[in-house]
């Protein structure tokens, strides 16, 4: 497929997201978030419930227009102009298009194409958005189906299997893509407790290799274990942030170490 | 009883035509079904309230009305604007006129039956479709339209069957269509019976036929189900 990623200089971050604010009505969600991602960076975010952390999620990918703040992707910055009702709107949505190819995500509630099968769903974005040849397509989406354990269900419909499976496939959707930065909005949180775990082995797998990864979360075993960066969220803005071995030790924040306790209940 | 006198032809030729037109009809319906349902689920507030008025004056007005309205009274439009631009006579073909008053009335119906369908489609499915990169048409010729299909399937059958049988109404507007014929024959031969019953025959014959081709298509749109 063509490359469309401009040549890694190793110095230029993936994403960087700079002091995003976004409101609904008069509720201020996101009160100026600003995150860094280095290609091979995991950032774990957390965060109780309206925290803002899946909004921030939808941010950068402009699922939700932040009314201010600014996102980069390998260096090249969305071009945002006021909307006019005090937001922000994409200037040339050609370009969020473009960048969105480069900013894979994967769903707290999977939202794989139910009309498609397994392999459909893989395929369709490359094919039909970054125009790869079908045949290189499915060749490089059932090697895909098959690193995570899916290949056996390839021509089932999304209605035909089970969560975990169905995650597995929205992943392998995401990574079709050869996506610059995945997105993962609470990967796990919509499964059933004994199919969190195969969710779980693939991201870490995926860690492992290198990927550049967002991963909003509630597992906290996770964030500590395979993050390189744990994010903390809280009424919209960012409490703690550093190397999850810090941040679990250190919990300088009264609020970092509640939310600790309830979740560790 | 059943002896046709040999005005059987006539009654055939005038059930092509019906066919015609309730197939034309339904293709027009379904076009404007699709911008009405579009236009409703918009954001502009302009392209709301044209499909809201489409569809509360359409569906609140007898379909004999409409006929009539369009038919004589569009003649009457044609004909004042004629005079005044200096055009000559237009007559309006009473075969035109049925087929775009049938389709006109049932796009309404198929306006609500395909937004319906539209807001059925589970919001994420859309959204990942931009999510990957799809531009408006692309999430919508590629998502959101197949997706909807199975939901629209059992309203938009609903809304044929009864399409078809409406097309008995061009007859009022002098256009010989399977009713007229049945009607004119019986007339003649004084076996009118005989020839409104051949005519229910053969409207049966639509609809069963319909309803085999209806039972295809919803199979085929709803693979990714389970069956519950």
């Amino acid at each position: 497929m063509a490359e469309t990623a401009p040549a890694s200089n190793g110095a230029q971050p993936a994403l960087v997201a700079e002091d995003i604010h976004k409101s609904f009505g008069d509720l201020e969600v996101l009160k100026g978030v600003s995150i860094t991602a280095h290609e091979g960076d995991v950032i774990a975010v957390l965060g109780s419930s309206g925290s803002g952390k899946s909004t921030f999620l939808r941010c950068v990918n402009l699922l939700e227009t932040p009314n201010a703040g600014t996102i980069t992707v390998s260096g090249e910055t969305i071009r945002l102009k006021p909307d006019g009702h005090g937001g922000l709107a994409a200037e040339d949505p050609r370009q969020i298009q473009r960048i969105r190819t480069r900013l894979a995500m994967v769903f707290q509630g999977f939202n794989l194409w139910s009309h498609m099968t397994a392999l459909e769903n893989v395929i369709e974005a490359p094919v039909h958005v970054l125009k790869v040849p079908k045949a290189e397509a499915v060749e490089r989406a059932e090697a895909i189906l098959e690193k995570v354990g899916v290949y056996e269900h390839r021509s089932y419909y999304p209605a035909h299997m089970s969560g975990g499976q169905q995650q597995r496939v929205a992943i392998a959707r995401a990574l079709a893509m050869e996506p610059a930065v995945m997105l993962f909005d609470e990967p796990t949180s919509a499964l059933d407790p004994e199919l969190v775990g195969e969710v779980l082995r693939v991201i870490r797998k995926l860690a492992e290799e290198g990927r550049t990864m967002i991963v909003v979360t509630h597992e906290m075993g996770f964030a500590r274990e395979v993050s390189s960066e744990t994010i903390f969220l809280h009424q919209g803005r960012i409490e703690e942030q550093g190397p999850p071995q810090q941040v679990f030790q250190t919990q300088r924040s009264d609020r970092f170490r509640q939310f600790l306790a309830g979740n560790l209940k | 009883m059943f002896d046709l006198q040999g005005y059987g032809e006539l009654v055939l030729k005038g059930f092509g035509l019906t066919v015609a037109v309730a197939l034309l009809s339904l293709a027009i319906s379904t076009l404007l079904g699709m911008i009405g349902a579009v236009a409703k689920l918009s954001k502009s507030r302009v392209a709301r309230t044209i499909a809201g008025v489409y569809t509360t004056i359409i569906r609140g007005v007898p379909d004999l009305v409409l006929m009539l309205l369009i038919f004589f009274g569009g003649q009457m439009l044609v004909n004042d604007i004629g005079d005044w631009m200096g055009w000559e006579y237009i007559d309006i073909s009473p075969f035109i006129a049925g087929t775009l008053t049938i389709g006109f009335i049932f796009g309404a119906y198929m306006t609500e039956t395909f937004r319906g369908a539209i807001l059925a489609v589970p919001r994420g499915e859309i959204e990942a479709g931009h999510a990957y990169g799809m531009t408006g048409p692309q999430t919508f010729f590629r998502i959101t339209l197949p997706a909807m299909v199975r939901h629209a399937l059992p309203s938009f059958g609903n809304n044929w069957l009864v399409l078809a049988k409406t097309t008995a109404l061009v007859s009022v507007i002098g256009l010989h269509d399977m009713v007229y014929n049945a009607g004119a024959a019986g007339f003649t031969v004084k076996k009118p019976f005989t020839f409104y019953l051949l005519a229910a025959g053969l409207f049966l014959v639509i609809t069963a036929t319909s309803d085999i081709a209806l039972r295809w298509t919803n199979k085929r749109y709803s693979s990714g189900v389970r069956k519950a």
